[in-house]
């Protein structure tokens, strides 16, 4: 019977292993998309300053109360702005953004189908 | 027509792009975050320096009462440059200095307090750096002007005599 | 002393020679039946004059000549030689003057060695060369002179940035600035021959050669640029979408273009107006990427000194040249399609078509996302970030039908094709395919775009071998790239989906374990060198099989300035790389361990090798 509670144990704590692991994950992913305010273009999650250890410290206390990856960039902008993100999230200001290259996209297309078009014609 | 529209509308737009990289060059290109928003503080809660009790800002910081925020620890070099300026302010009857230190060793706080004496009126401490992000610091030294539980000013990096110049003309 | 002096009037003597040439282009434009040896003797004696000041500057870092304002800036007695010679061209005014001397280079060899060609268009091309050789002159020698004279003159310098120290960063920006720079030459004639309506197949022939020695030290610049950061700058990434990194890589993916839009221009007289918008825009892209990163206007990793009176230079000198660009291409060039050529879907032009279409979106992105921000502020006042995330996204998708038409078009005809061999198509695909999904299965993120891109690179890899191997030496050189391409892709996504990290806290004598690897921390060793103190970290780490590993990270800690840097050890070996780094954390005594894996990334470096010398062999080709 005991052994069975040791299992238990064992098998309890390599599945939090496996949260934590995931967590770790998600502290990543987060950092990684945040930009280390003193430094010169790297990552939090690249950068060692104290200023990106405080950030990841304060990430992983954030998602351990349960907030979600978005309410954390939210949280953020608020004390930083948009700056601090290196994801440019799609809103009206970021809208040329996004859109211009598909745009010349569709348009290098265009211009492509059109040469065919014209030719067979002749 | 159509032959004379295009070179036209592509100086046009070149013309344009000039002109925004012209203004662009008139800012500075470090993002010098706005200092003067009136953000209201943040609500936290820290451990009492000395005596290691837990403190709730919100019991803490009191309306109609001008206080300065002031990060530091006794690793940070520009901070022993701006304290003798935060030793006479203290002076100052008008503003309470509190201090926040940051990511410091006890021992080593209370040796720079001695060596450089205690201008703060209380201390919170902020161990992993998470509080002095809850005020939106990059780092140390970092001072934050509060009025009516709302930042007034930020400053970022040590104190100097120009800016305690101006922080005094704000209190009046 | 002495040397800045000279250095200061070679620069004088120099722009003087480029207004004798001017001049004597001018005048002997319209009667000359060759360029004529003293207009061939100015451009030498300008090259020259540019030599001479380029070494003067050079022996004044070696001399630690303090006098002189940039050596006092970016050197110090302790400097090893090396760095202290490779000291002067990585700074802000010493650069320039390389600009110079790739730029008189260029143009002397190009009047030298150009035969077969119009005069008219020789001359034409020198002048527009000077145009800009002019430019910079004056740039150089009203903004950022590198003689500056200081007096009293200091007893020491101020530059001894250890990042910058580095072997692999000492010859980055010669072989870099080769392509860079050296794709003035292909401005210069494009506009040259715009001008007298030459450009044609036969003008194609000539141009290639120089495309291919611009694109062949551009991609190696680039190479060594991200070596560097990967062994220097020690958070083991290579590229990082920062500005100054777009910046060398969007004339690289314009160049990459022009070099295929030239071998159609080179068979058939079509796309002639989009080959001279090509050569226009790289070099346009060049410049506009040095107004970018010495303007100080973009925030970057890159530490050259910033300046607004530099950038309102640049700024105003660079649309000088689109705006004449733009007049020389409306006004002169006569779009004549004298022969209706006809496009039948299945044809190598169709091909080529289309990975235009596909570079200029891949271009047409990193330029927005460079660019945008600045565009934002100066409108709307709001500050944003574009990094990472915005590049992925946007591109990595488009890899997969741009690597699957690289593997095919190469193997269409001329106008009209069949497409051979469908059985070896269809069947490479499927190998391809459960290829992939057999070696990712396991892995569980993102299995389904990993395994389309990794099918599509396989794909690529697998055709271009079989072409290799059966089409002998015909087209050898766009094979190797191709090949090399496909090689690349696959390391990079390899080297992500692998990839393993380790980051824990750690005291001396203390051990971290996993279920692959365990890493103790031996023991600490502190060492005193000539300018900084170094602490030594000692860690053995074993693997899976039990074979164990020492590695010794570094801390050094500067003094003047006081600067601390965290030396990663790297081991590198065929198959993957050890990359470990330590870090202090304020007031503990553990120090941060970040322990990674990396799988091939000397196949990043060499894939990207192969690339380049598939485009040298294409150079050495036609040699034979």
């Amino acid at each position: 019977m005991s052994i069975l509670k040791v299992f238990l144990i064992i098998f309890f704590l390599f599945n939090l292993n496996t949260v934590k692991a995931d967590n770790q994950e998600k502290i990543n992913q987060i950092t990684k998309n945040l930009r280390c305010l003193v430094c010169q273009g790297q990552s939090v999650y690249d950068s060692d300053s104290e200023f990106a250890n405080s950030l990841k410290t304060l990430v992983k206390q954030r998602l351990d109360e349960g907030l979600s990856e978005n309410q954390i960039y939210d949280y953020l902008k608020i004390k930083y702005g948009e700056w601090i993100l290196y994801d440019p999230e799609l809103n009206k200001n970021t809208l040329i953004l996004w859109l211009l290259p598909i745009l010349i996209f569709l348009t290098g297309g265009a211009i492509i189908f059109k040469k065919f078009f014209l030719n067979i014609r002749k | 027509m159509k032959k004379k529209l295009l070179p036209f509308l592509v100086i046009l737009i070149f013309g344009i792009i000039f002109i925004i990289f012209y203004k662009g060059l008139e800012d500075t290109n470090i993002y010098t975050p706005n200092l003067n928003v009136k953000k209201n503080i943040p609500i936290f809660n820290s451990k009492d320096f000395y005596s290691d009790i837990s403190l709730k800002s919100e019991d803490f910081f009191e309306p109609d009462k001008i206080y300065l925020l002031n990060i530091w620890s006794s690793w940070c070099v520009p901070c022993r440059q701006e304290h003798p300026l935060l030793m006479m302010l203290a002076q100052n009857d008008k503003i309470n200095i509190i201090g926040l230190n940051y990511k410091d060793n006890k021992k080593n706080a209370v040796n720079f307090l001695q060596e450089l004496g205690n201008p703060y009126k209380k201390i919170f401490i902020d161990l992993d750096g998470t509080k002095a992000i809850e005020w939106g610091a990059y780092g140390v030294p970092e001072s934050f002007l509060i009025y009516n539980n709302k930042i007034i000013k930020k400053y970022i990096g040590p104190l100097n005599q120009n800016l305690i110049n101006e922080m005094k003309q704000l209190i009046k | 002393m002495l040397y800045s002096t000279i250095g200061h009037y070679s620069l004088i003597l120099g722009l003087g020679v480029s207004l004798l040439i001017v001049f004597s282009s001018v005048k002997n434009f319209q009667n000359s039946k060759t360029v004529g040896i003293n207009i061939l003797s100015f451009t030498f004696l300008q090259f020259f004059f540019v030599v001479v000041s380029f070494f003067s500057l050079i022996i004044s870092f070696v001399l630690s000549d303090f006098s002189n304002e940039t050596v006092f800036n970016n050197s110090h007695t302790t400097k090893p030689f090396f760095y202290k010679v490779a000291g002067t061209w990585g700074n802000h005014e010493g650069s320039l003057l390389l600009w110079l001397l790739v730029l008189t280079l260029f143009i002397f060899i190009f009047i030298l060695k150009t035969k077969n060609q119009p005069t008219k268009y020789k001359l034409l091309t020198l002048i527009f060369q000077q145009i800009i050789i002019i430019g910079f002159f004056l740039f150089l020698i009203e903004t950022s002179n590198p003689f500056n004279y200081l007096f009293p003159s200091p007893d020491e310098g101020l530059g001894l940035n250890p990042i910058l120290q580095d072997p692999a960063l000492a010859i980055h920006p010669p072989i870099l600035y080769l392509g860079y720079v050296g794709s003035s030459i292909i401005f210069s004639s494009a506009l040259a021959a715009t001008s007298l309506n030459l450009v044609s197949r036969k003008w194609a022939s000539h141009i290639k050669k120089w495309i291919l020695i611009s694109w062949f030290f551009l991609t190696l610049g680039i190479l060594l640029g991200s070596i560097w950061a990967y062994y220097e700058l020690g958070w083991g990434g290579f590229w990082f979408w920062d500005p100054v990194e777009n910046v060398s890589l969007m004339p690289w993916l314009a160049l990459t273009t022009l070099l295929h839009c030239i071998l159609v221009l080179e068979r058939k007289s079509i796309l002639s107006s989009w080959v001279i918008i090509l050569s226009i825009a790289t070099f346009t892209l060049s410049m506009c990427g040095t107004f970018l990163v010495r303007s100080g206007i973009l925030n970057s990793v890159h530490t050259f000194a910033n300046d607004p009176e530099r950038g309102l230079f640049i700024l105003i000198f660079l649309f000088i040249l689109i705006f004449l660009s733009l007049f020389v291409f409306f006004f002169f060039h006569k779009n004549e399609q004298k022969v209706s050529h006809r496009f039948f879907w299945l044809s190598k032009e169709t091909s080529i078509l289309i990975n235009n279409w596909f570079m200029m979106y891949f271009l047409s992105v990193v330029l927005i996302g460079t660019v945008y921000p600045i565009f934002l502020d100066v409108i709307t006042s709001k500050k944003i970030s574009v990094g990472p995330p915005f590049y992925n996204k946007l591109l990595v998708p488009f890899l997969i039908p741009f690597l699957l038409m690289m593997a095919v078009g190469p193997r269409l005809k001329w106008i009209k094709s069949q497409l051979e061999g469908k059985i070896y198509l269809i069947t490479l695909l499927i190998i391809s395919i459960l290829l992939a999904y057999l070696i990712l299965k396991n892995f569980n993120q993102n299995i389904l775009i990993n395994t389309v891109l990794v099918s599509s690179a396989f794909y690529l890899f697998f055709i271009s071998s079989r072409d290799f191997f059966s089409d002998k030496l015909k087209n050898i050189s766009q094979n190797i790239a191709h090949f090399g391409f496909s090689l690349f892709i696959l390391s990079i996504l390899f080297n992500n989906i692998f990839s393993s990290e380790i980051i824990t806290n750690l005291k001396v004598g203390e051990t971290f374990e996993n279920s692959e690897t365990k890493i103790v921390f031996e023991s600490l060793n502190q060492k005193q060198e000539a300018n900084y103190k170094s602490i030594i970290a000692n860690f053995n780490i074993q693997n899976s099989n039990g074979d164990i590993d020492k590695f010794s990270p570094e801390l050094r800690i500067y003094n003047q300035p006081i600067i601390v840097t965290s030396e990663a050890d790297i081991q590198t070996s065929l198959m993957k790389d050890k990359f470990i780094v330590i870090n202090l954390v304020q007031n503990q005594k553990f120090f941060n361990v970040r322990y990674q894996e990396k799988p091939f990334m000397l196949w990043i470096w060499l894939s990207v090798m192969l690339i380049a010398i598939g485009g040298l062999s294409g150079l050495l080709k036609r040699r034979l």
